[in-house]
C-alpha cells in the first residue's frame, strides 16, 4: 500500500491537479476569511467553516476524478491487479493519497487561525473541532467520489458524477422540509451531510457525525473494492 | 517432479461467449512453453487468469501449490507478467517506476538492496544507465525492456509473456528472443505469439488452443510426428503442369496435390501428401514414367510448425463441426 500512496501522491504534483486543487481551496478559504473574519472584524471561524462545506463538496470531485478512472483507461490497472497486493490495499492506498492532498489544502485554514491568534484571542478548541469536522467531511466525500471514479474510465464522467453527487448531498437536507412521511423525513435528515456537519461549526464535537462520516467513508471504500473485484469477473 | 503450474479444467465465459472450455495442463520443468492459437483462441484469457488479472468462471489454477483464487497473493509472488501492451505511468522515470514495482511486489525496503536489485535487473535487460530517463520518451523497444524488467524484478518462478516481440524491429526481436531463451534456463517461461517461427525457435513445448479448447500439447517434434510429416514430398517434373496434375490425381495414394511456384523453365513443381503416412515416392515415379513425364527432382518437404499448427486447427474445427 505504501507504494500506491507514494505513487498517487507524487502523481498529484507531477501534474497541475494537486497544485490547482490546493490553490483553489486556499483561495476560497482566504476569500471567506477576508470576508467574514477580517472584514467582519471577528475571531469566530464558524461562518468560514460553514462556507467551506460547499467548497469541499465542489472541489473533492476534482481531486478524485482521475484516481481510478485513469488506471482503467490507460490499462495501468493491469500492473496493479497482477501484483501481489490486495484489492483493498490498492483502493485504500489511492484513497489515502487523495486524503493527504486534501489535508494539505485544509492546512490553509489553520494558517489563517494562527494569523488571527497573533492579533487576537481565538477559541482553539472550537477551531480544532471544526477542523475535525472538515476532515471528516472530506474523508467521506473523497470515498464517495473515489467510488464514482471506479465506475468509469472517463475522468470527465467521474468529475461530473462527483459534482452531481455533491449537489445531491448539498440539497438532500432541504428535501426533508417537503417530505410529509415522518420516517422518510427522519431518514433524509439523518443522511444529510449538512445536518451532520453543522454541529461541528457550532463548536459541538458530534460523535454521531463522526461515526456517520467515518462509516460512510468505509462503506464507499468497500464499494470501490467490490467494483475492482467485479471487473476481474467481467 | 513437483508441478509448478497447474491449470485444471479452466472455464471462462464472457456473457454468452465461452472463451475457455475445460483447458487443463501442467508444467513441471524449467523451459519455454509456447501458447499458440488463432485470434480469440483463448491465449490471453488463459494468461490473464493465471496472473490473476481475470477470474475464471470455474476451474483452478495453482502456482507453486498456491491457488490463484484462494491464495492469490502468494501465487502472484511467484509470477512475472508482461502483457501484450503494458501500460506504464508515463510521468515516471525508469528508476522510479521500478522502485514502485518493488513496492507493490513487496520486495526489500532496504535502500541499498533495492538499488542493487534495480541495477541488476536493468543490466539483465540492457537498460543499465538509463534509470533517469522518462518512460514517455522511450522507444517501443526500450519500453518493452522496461516491461521485461518489471516482470523479472521479483525473480519469478513463472514468467508469462504475451506477444513479447510485437512492434519491435528485427534487431530488437533477436535480442528479446535471446533474452527469453536465457530466462527459460532457470524458470518456466510461457509465451504467446502469432509468429510461429518465433515459438519454433524458442519453445521446448507447445500448447495449441483453438476456440477455447486445448487441441495439442507437446514438443514441436511430437506435434509434427503426430501429423505424419514423413509422407510429405515435393517434386519437379518436366512438362505441362495440367498434364502432370491429371496424372498425379489419378494416382491412388496421393491425398493432397498443391502446385508450387516453378523454379526452372519448362518444368512444374508440386507438393504431394499421403495423410496415412505411406511412402508415395515409388507410386509417383511409376505414374509419371508411364505418362512419359520426366521426374527431375524429388525431395522431402520439411513439415513446418506452421503446417502442423494449421492442420491441428483445421482438424479441431472439423471435430466441432465448424
Amino acid at each position: 500500500m505504501r507504494g500506491i500512496i507514494r505513487r498517487e501522491f507524487r502523481a498529484y504534483f507531477q501534474s497541475p491537479l494537486g497544485y490547482v486543487f490546493i490553490a483553489a481551496f486556499v483561495f476560497l478559504t482566504n476569500y471567506y476569511y477576508f470576508t467574514y473574519n477580517l472584514y467582519g472584524n471577528t475571531t469566530d471561524f464558524s461562518s468560514l467553516f460553514s462556507m467551506l462545506f460547499s467548497v469541499v463538496l465542489f472541489l473533492c470531485p476534482i481531486l478524485t476524478m482521475r484516481l481510478m478512472s485513469e488506471d482503467k483507461k490507460n490499462k495501468t490497472d493491469q500492473q496493479l491487479l497482477t501484483a501481489p497486493i490486495s484489492l483493498s490495499a490498492i483502493v485504500v492506498g489511492k484513497y489515502l493519497a487523495a486524503l493527504s492532498v486534501y489535508c494539505i489544502a485544509c492546512c490553509g485554514v489553520l494558517i489563517d487561525a494562527v494569523i488571527t491568534a497573533c492579533c487576537a484571542g481565538v477559541e482553539w478548541s472550537v477551531i480544532l473541532g471544526n477542523m475535525a469536522g472538515l476532515l471528516l467531511l472530506g474523508a467521506a466525500l473523497i470515498a464517495v467520489c473515489l467510488f464514482l471514479s471506479a465506475l468509469t474510465e472517463s475522468q470527465v464522467i467521474a468529475a461530473v458524477s462527483g459534482f452531481a453527487a455533491s449537489l445531491f448531498l448539498l440539497l438532500i437536507g432541504s428535501l426533508a422540509d417537503v417530505v410529509t412521511a415522518p420516517w422518510l423525513k427522519a431518514a433524509i435528515s439523518y443522511m444529510s451531510f449538512n445536518n451532520r456537519y453543522q454541529p461541528f461549526t457550532c463548536g459541538i464535537f458530534d460523535l454521531a457525525g463522526v461515526v456517520f462520516f467515518l462509516s460512510l467513508g468505509v462503506l464507499f471504500i468497500i464499494f470501490s473494492t467490490l467494483t475492482l473485484e467485479k471487473r476481474r469477473f467481467s | 517432479m513437483t508441478e509448478v503450474l497447474v491449470v485444471k479444467n479452466l472455464y471462462k465465459k464472457y456473457g454468452e461467449h465461452v472463451a475457455l472450455d475445460g483447458v487443463s495442463f501442467s508444467i513441471e520443468e524449467n523451459g519455454v512453453v509456447g501458447l499458440l492459437g488463432l485470434n480469440g483462441a483463448g491465449k490471453s484469457t488463459t494468461m490473464n487468469i493465471i496472473t490473476g488479472y481475470l477470474s475464471q468462471t470455474s476451474g483452478d489454477v495453482f502456482v507453486g501449490g498456491h491457488n490463484t483464487q484462494s491464495d492469490a497473493i502468494e501465487a502472484k509472488k511467484l509470477i512475472g507478467y508482461l502483457p501484450e501492451q503494458l501500460a506504464f505511468y508515463n510521468d515516471m522515470r525508469i528508476g522510479e517506476y521500478l522502485d514502485f514495482v518493488c513496492d507493490i511486489k513487496g520486495l526489500t525496503r532496504d535502500r541499498k538492496e533495492r538499488k542493487e536489485l534495480i541495477e541488476r535487473t536493468c543490466g539483465m535487460v540492457g537498460i543499465g544507465g538509463m534509470k533517469k530517463r522518462l518512460i514517455r520518451n522511450l522507444s517501443k523497444g526500450y519500453r518493452q525492456r522496461v516491461g521485461f524488467a518489471q516482470a523479472l524484478i521479483n525473480d519469478p518462478r513463472v514468467l508469462i509473456l504475451d506477444e513479447p516481440t510485437v512492434g519491435l524491429d528485427p534487431s530488437q526481436v533477436l535480442d528479446i528472443r535471446k533474452l527469453i531463451s536465457d530466462m527459460g534456463r532457470d524458470r518456466i517461461v510461457i509465451i504467446s505469439s502469432h509468429i510461429l517461427s518465433e515459438v519454433q525457435t524458442m519453445a521446448d513445448r507447445i500448447i495449441v488452443l483453438n476456440r477455447g479448447h486445448l487441441v495439442a500439447d507437446g514438443s514441436e517434434d511430437v506435434l509434427k510426428e503426430a501429423l505424419g510429416s514423413n509422407s510429405h514430398i515435393a517434386i519437379r517434373v518436366q512438362g505441362d503442369a495440367a498434364q502432370v496434375r491429371a496424372v498425379l490425381a489419378s494416382t491412388e495414394r496421393i491425398d493432397s496435390i498443391i502446385e508450387l511456384p516453378s523454379r526452372e523453365q519448362g518444368t512444374c513443381e508440386f507438393s504431394l501428401e499421403n495423410r496415412s503416412g505411406a511412402d508415395i515416392r515409388a507410386d509417383v515415379f511409376r505414374a509419371l514414367a508411364a505418362a512419359d513425364l520426366p521426374l527431375l527432382f524429388t525431395y522431402g518437404r520439411e513439415f513446418s510448425l506452421e503446417d502442423a499448427f494449421l492442420q491441428i486447427i483445421s482438424e479441431s474445427n472439423k471435430e466441432v463441426g465448424a
